[in-house]
């Protein structure tokens, strides 16, 4: 049972990160659907960081370094939705799906470089980090702690205020509403625009060492976060764009996924005697069945996926 | 006035997808220097060359062949993305109906030991039937394709593991071989592996392929099916309005969709030129691939036959990169690359118009001052 809380709470940790970060996007008018390569890239600078970071050093700084690395990754990548999607009004369907699809190339490409640089027979795409990997974990009796779960509940904190008590949120969401009436005051939609992608990148990035780090302790870039971006997507729609029903709405979701990694721990589970793809498939069988009763009152920001035309005001 | 060779539509989209793919190879070909300068040109030369690397010319042929067999299924699933996005609908489930097109026509195979007809129209069927679904969740729950695709993919993936491990291999991941098992399933050759040096697994596939993008053009631009279809798209009230079923024209599209891909997976699996592993863990990247070549053939039935080629040719090309310096994944870089770059082409067009529009009025100008001055010189 414990350990099902635990799976639960560090998936509903991931979710929340990224659909909060899917959430700003969408908020300032951007659908952001290259969350699961923003994920994927984040995750790489964050494992990057775990293998070459100096030996010795404090629990406090590896986590601190490992954070940063994958907010700097995610951001960075974030960065060629924006220009695309933002500057040069492309359709932001095709680019975000051409995102997800670079990240796991790009990773793939670079991680197996990495490793047949370092040994010739070695072409797997796979990063180690079982020591680093202890800087996230305090183990309370036979809990396991993941600092990841504070993190979340920090982010869902300072999104909450971001979007609703500062005059950048709610300028932001005026961009996603209305784009034209925000420009006709005086915000600048196309930097507002900006700073949405971004701060959805920096989230994404740290959704996806979150993920990396929450069960095993090396990953294979080739396998990507297995469709982590959409779920958390799935996720945000269900909390109608706002942070504090994502919340809720990512720790039901979690639970579905944390029940494929323990659900062998329960003996009436494994009484019923379904294959463990059945379980495997629940979140996204889940996911669509939610959204088929949530999404005909879908409360989603008006101008979401319409790039900003300063000549159709 | 003659109408500039530049200002046509279609050379138009062939020069954005030459300037993508040009881009494309060139970045993978920035990325291979930073892997190791030494290899780098030997590389990219290899995903060009694909079958080329081999200096005899039966193999060349025979490694053609191959290429144009996962082109097949390649182009079957570039036209279901085409299809729905012609009608407004962006079927990123392709991978998913690709999926169970797989397990539809090997359990048909291999555990009811169907012909090839039976298990190739039984795909089809399953195929519709998947698609339909987010057809359904669209057009009467509002739900985003894009977000159910998705999830259907890995629904569909999981799915097929768990049915095709009833006919698999018991040493092994892999399902039975399909040839030895039931070779009643597999496609007919038509004689076409005379062609290429005794490659039997170039079968009715490849022509077949091509016959239905035609088939595909023909609807979409001259059928009123294809009409409805594309109004749809285009507004889907405006389309209600005028007394078009919108909700039917998506489901059906949908439908149609899912049916091209599953048909795809059938027209590969029913050559036995591979098999399916039933532990895999990611979703096929066919489906993927195919949304890469239908934006490269410039959403056109036609060009995405020459698009897919291409994609598969430098994903086949892959293969022969020098595996102590890089990996064959360099080739799924390079065509995630250009369909990055393919969101900008809409930006390209309306870029070379302007510079097309800037000429004209610069000779329109310089035609009226010539008149002028030949005005004056008369008086």
């Amino acid at each position: 049972m414990l350990l099902l809380i635990q799976y639960t709470l560090i998936f509903a940790s991931v979710l929340l990160l990224v659909a909060l970060g899917g959430c700003f996007a969408e908020h300032s008018g951007v659908i952001n659907l290259g969350l699961e390569g923003i994920m994927v890239i984040g995750a790489l600078g964050g494992a990057l960081m775990m293998r070459y970071a100096p030996e010795g050093i404090s629990s406090f700084a590896m986590i601190v370094l490992v954070l940063l690395a994958a907010i700097l990754f995610g951001l960075l990548y974030s960065s060629l939705l924006a220009v695309a999607a933002i500057n040069f009004k492309a359709d932001q369907t095709i680019v975000g799906t051409a995102l997800n699809m670079l990240g796991t190339a790009a990773a793939t490409v670079i991680v197996k470089a990495i490793n047949t640089a370092a040994n010739p027979d070695d072409v797997s795409s796979t990063i180690q980090y079982v020591v680093p990997k202890k800087a996230f974990i305090v183990n309370i009796g036979t809990f396991q702690f993941n600092w990841f779960m504070v993190i979340a509940v920090i982010a869902l904190i300072i999104a909450y205020v971001t979007l609703y008590k500062t005059k950048f949120g709610l300028r932001l969401m005026a961009c996603g509403e209305h784009p034209q009436a925000a420009a006709s005051v005086g915000i600048n939609v196309f930097k507002m625009r900006w700073a949405g992608v971004l701060i959805s990148g920096i989230y994404g990035g740290l959704g996806g060492i979150c993920y990396i780090l929450a069960g095993v302790s090396e990953w294979k870039f080739e396998n990507g976060v297995a469709g982590f971006g959409f779920l958390a997507l799935a996720v945000m729609i269900f909390g109608q764009w706002k942070p504090q029903r994502i919340a809720l709405a990512a720790l039901l979701f979690g639970l579905f996924r944390a029940l494929s990694n323990v659900y062998t721990g329960f003996s009436i589970l494994t009484a019923l005697n379904i294959p463990s793809t059945v379980y495997n498939m629940m979140p996204y069988i889940v996911s669509l069945v939610v959204l088929a009763f949530t999404s005909k009152s879908s409360r989603a920001p008006k101008a979401e996926g319409i790039p900003y035309d300063k000549s159709t005001r | 006035m003659k109408k500039s060779f530049w200002k046509n539509a279609a050379v138009q989209s062939m020069l954005a997808s030459l300037i993508c793919i040009v881009l494309g190879l060139l970045i993978g070909y920035i990325v291979l220097l930073f892997i190791n300068p030494a290899g780098a040109s030997d590389a990219i030369t290899a995903v060009i060359k694909n079958f080329m690397n081999y200096s005899r010319s039966t193999l060349q042929l025979k490694n053609f062949g191959s290429t144009l067999v996962k082109t097949a299924p390649l182009l079957m699933c570039a036209l279901s993305v085409l299809f729905a996005y012609k009608v407004g609908l962006f079927n990123i489930g392709v991978a998913g109906q690709y999926c169970v097109g797989i397990c539809a026509c090997l359990y048909a195979a291999l555990a009811w030991h169907w012909g090839w007809l039976a298990c190739l129209l039984f795909a089809v069927l399953v195929g519709a039937l998947w698609g339909t679904l987010p057809g359904l969740l669209k057009a009467y729950c509002n739900v985003n394709e894009v977000i159910s695709g998705i999830m259907l993919n890995w629904i569909g993936l999981y799915g097929t593991n768990m049915i095709l491990t009833k006919v698999k291999e018991s040493t092994s991941p892999y399902t039975f071989h399909v040839a030895t098992e039931n070779p009643k399933a597999i496609l007919p050759t038509l004689g076409l592996e005379k062609l290429f040096s005794g490659n039997n697994k170039v079968t009715m596939a490849i022509p077949l392929a091509i016959i239905l993008s035609v088939v595909i053009w023909v609807i979409l631009s001259k059928t009123k099916l294809g009409y409805e279809l594309k109004a749809t798209g285009n507004n889907k009230n405006a389309a209600k309005y005028a007394g078009m079923a919108e909700k039917r024209n998506i489901i059906m599209t949908l439908a149609i969709a899912g049916a091209l891909a599953s048909m795809g997976a059938a027209l590969l699996y029913l050559t036995d030129y591979e098999q399916w592993q039933c532990t895999t863990s990611s979703v096929p990247g066919m489906g993927f691939n195919g949304i890469a070549a239908t934006f490269l053939g410039g959403l056109n039935p036609i060009g995405t036959i020459f698009s897919s080629y291409f994609i598969q040719h430098i994903t086949s090309g892959g293969a022969y990169v020098d595996k102590t310096m890089y990996c064959s994944q360099i080739s799924d870089l390079i065509s995630s690359l250009i369909i990055y770059l393919c969101g900008f082409v809409l930006f390209l067009k309306f870029s070379m118009n302007k510079i097309i529009a800037k000429r004209e009025e610069k000779r329109a100008a310089a035609e009226k001052a010539a008149a002028a001055v030949k005005e004056g010189g008369d008086k």
